[in-house]
């Protein structure tokens, strides 16, 4: 705006025209705007009004003087989140489930759509479809339910094979060894074909010639899976990476919550749960709020470090 | 068709071996669930049933639809859910509409707006104060205001609009004089049938399986989803209002505490499942869509 004066006048007279067009255009179309005002509305005050209130992390949340008025404490509280006993425990669950998650749960759905894409018949794949995408419809709270039901030490149907096999009973939702995988396979089986919906639509993109080709040169059905369908999905799969990579530290905590109890809290105590247990049931809103932000900012950068190392060596990238 | 080498006639049997498996995985779980909430529990118990009901009845669904706590969380269900999906489609509609018009100026910025949400957020505690604040603790509304729209849904529907409805169309109802609220209640939304059912599903999926905000906002237990008595009635283990406690001894107590836990969840699941496959090709008409974009 200050080298405007700088110009000479014939751009300055332009840049009035445009600007005077742009005025014209909004004026035109002041409907639009009333029309995504509540939407605008919406997103100020319940997404942008709690990333300002986010400052309580670093000062001491007083409920009578507000988030404005109370007094500041500067990284105390991270500190205190650092050094606190939890703090290894808390890292090493969140980012181990996370890791967990990504290795197994990111290729099966990836597989399962290169394995479903070379089925010919159309009923059969629509069935296998048709079952696959259905857990996705399942509330959380109904798959840990039936987990549990399937699980119990006593009355499970899975320990009722293994004691039927001379083993003994499992207490799988008690025993902290078993809560990532019981997390993770189940993430897997109630997850797997609804994801693989995406990859499924990138297989279908692929040019048939490129097949016809191939098998006029004689490749088999695995060469072809690997040398032209596995590279023509290759920019969904990094974006979805990228994404997955991105929200590594941000694990289904709702889910966590259901499966934890006070026996497994060795392996399932993540930060989430940490930060919903003192800060909802304890009340101490600005501790918890830090090592929420200390998790969110984790997530950030990672997602931005991860599209940015994208972008370097693939192309491929969100922004 | 082309001869199939060897190869490829292995390849195909290994292929549907593993597929047949990966359904069998899938689908057994949920048709266990099904049959033992038919069958008499103390046979389940022992693990008798394995795949089709034993000794078939139904008391246990008897029993759970005289059950207070679960007639009145799903009659919340079905209020939050109504509710809450016809503001979420209205609020989708209104940011969508305008995004999608290329000569609607600030867009880029108003999307930016939205999108950032995706990637940062204030997070649980900043959230919750502010709710409390608002004094929509334990109300009705904190089912419903605070998840009003999503950002995905939003991107789904405004690419929608730009790819299937052409933009002559939008043009020419211009030129004839038409308003930009007109062109939409007219020209757009009966255009956009399919979107609108996707849109529509997506969210009212999701108020139907939601319970944390409810863990986290409500306290009576009148206003209850019904996922929030079915985590305690399945995970907390609080069955024991349902069951009569004088005269029964302490293991058959037991048995119909599990045979209401089957029943418990088909009745959750039943209207989402029993929808499903007739609207399937929806769903996925919504994640290629999302997909595009995404």
């Amino acid at each position: 705006m200050a080298n405007t004066s700088l110009q000479s006048p014939a751009i300055a007279a332009t840049e009035t025209k445009r600007s005077r067009y742009k005025w014209n255009r909004i004026w035109r179309n002041w409907q639009l705007y009333v029309l995504i005002s509540p939407v605008i509305a919406y997103y100020i005050l319940f997404q942008y009004v709690p990333m300002y209130g986010i400052q309580i992390a670093f000062k001491d949340f007083i409920a009578t003087q507000g988030i404005w008025g109370s007094p500041w404490v500067g990284l105390d509280h991270f500190e205190r989140f650092f050094n606190g006993y939890y703090f290894w425990r808390l890292m090493k669950n969140t980012l181990g489930i996370g890791l967990y998650s990504l290795a197994v749960g990111f290729p099966v759905p990836i597989i399962l759509a290169l394995l479903m894409n070379e089925v010919r018949a159309e009923k059969f794949k629509r069935f296998v479809q048709t079952i696959t995408y259905a857990p996705h419809f399942l509330s959380i709270v109904v798959v840990v339910g039936m987990m549990m039901i399937f699980l119990s030490p006593r009355y499970g149907i899975l320990n009722h094979f293994i004691e039927m096999f001379g083993g003994k009973a499992i207490n799988f939702m008690t025993e902290p060894g078993w809560f990532k995988t019981l997390y993770v396979l189940s993430d897997v089986w109630q997850t797997m074909g609804w994801s693989s919906i995406i990859y499924l639509a990138a297989l279908a993109g692929i040019d048939n010639q490129l097949h016809e080709a191939a098998r006029v040169d004689g490749a088999t059905r695995l060469q072809r899976i690997w040398h032209i369908n596995i590279p023509g999905i290759m920019p969904t799969i990094i974006i979805l990476l990228i994404l997955n990579i991105g929200s590594i530290m941000s694990i289904g905590f709702e889910k966590v919550l259901l499966m934890q109890n006070n026996l497994n809290m060795e392996s399932s105590d993540i930060i989430a749960t940490y930060v919903y247990r003192m800060g909802i049931q304890n009340a101490e809103y600005s501790f918890s709020a830090a090592v929420g932000l200390f998790n969110s900012v984790i997530n950030f950068v990672l997602l931005v470090v991860v599209n940015f190392i994208s972008r370097r060596v693939s192309e491929t990238s969100l922004w | 068709m082309q001869i199939e080498s060897r190869g490829d006639r292995i390849f195909n049997i290994i292929n549907y071996t593993i597929l047949i498996l990966v359904t069998l995985i899938v689908l057994y779980p949920l048709l266990f669930v099904l049959s033992a909430s038919f069958s008499d529990p103390q046979t389940v118990l022992r693990g008798e049933m394995l795949l089709w009901p034993k000794g078939f009845n139904l008391n246990s669904y008897v029993k759970i639809f005289q059950n207070q706590d679960i007639i009145s969380g799903f009659t919340n269900t079905l209020i939050y859910t109504s509710l809450g999906t016809l503001i979420n489609l209205t609020m989708t509609i209104l940011a969508a509409y305008p995004l999608s018009r290329k000569d609607f100026v600030g867009r880029n910025a108003i999307m930016a707006l939205l999108v950032f949400t995706m990637f940062f957020s204030g997070g649980l505690i900043p959230t919750y104060l502010l709710i409390k604040n608002l004094g929509m603790l334990n109300s009705l509304w904190v089912m419903i205001i605070p998840n009003a729209v999503s950002i995905w849904n939003i991107i789904i529907m405004r690419t929608f609009f730009q790819q299937s409805i052409p933009n002559e169309l939008q043009e020419a109802a211009t030129i004839d004089g038409c308003s930009n609220i007109k062109i939409l209640t007219r020209i757009i939304l009966p255009l956009s049938m399919p979107i609108i059912a996707v849109t529509i599903l997506f969210y009212a999926v999701g108020h139907w399986n939601a319970f944390f905000n409810a863990l986290l906002y409500l306290s009576d237990k009148e206003k209850f989803p019904l996922q929030l008595i079915l985590r305690e009635i399945l995970i907390q283990g609080q069955t024991n209002d349902m069951v009569k406690m004088s005269t029964e001894s302490a293991i058959k107590q037991q048995r119909e505490v599990e045979g209401i836990k089957y029943a418990v969840l088909v009745v959750a699941n039943l209207p989402v499942l029993a929808l499903y496959p007739f609207l399937q090709r929806y769903f996925v008409k919504g994640v290629m869509i999302g997909a595009i974009k995404g």
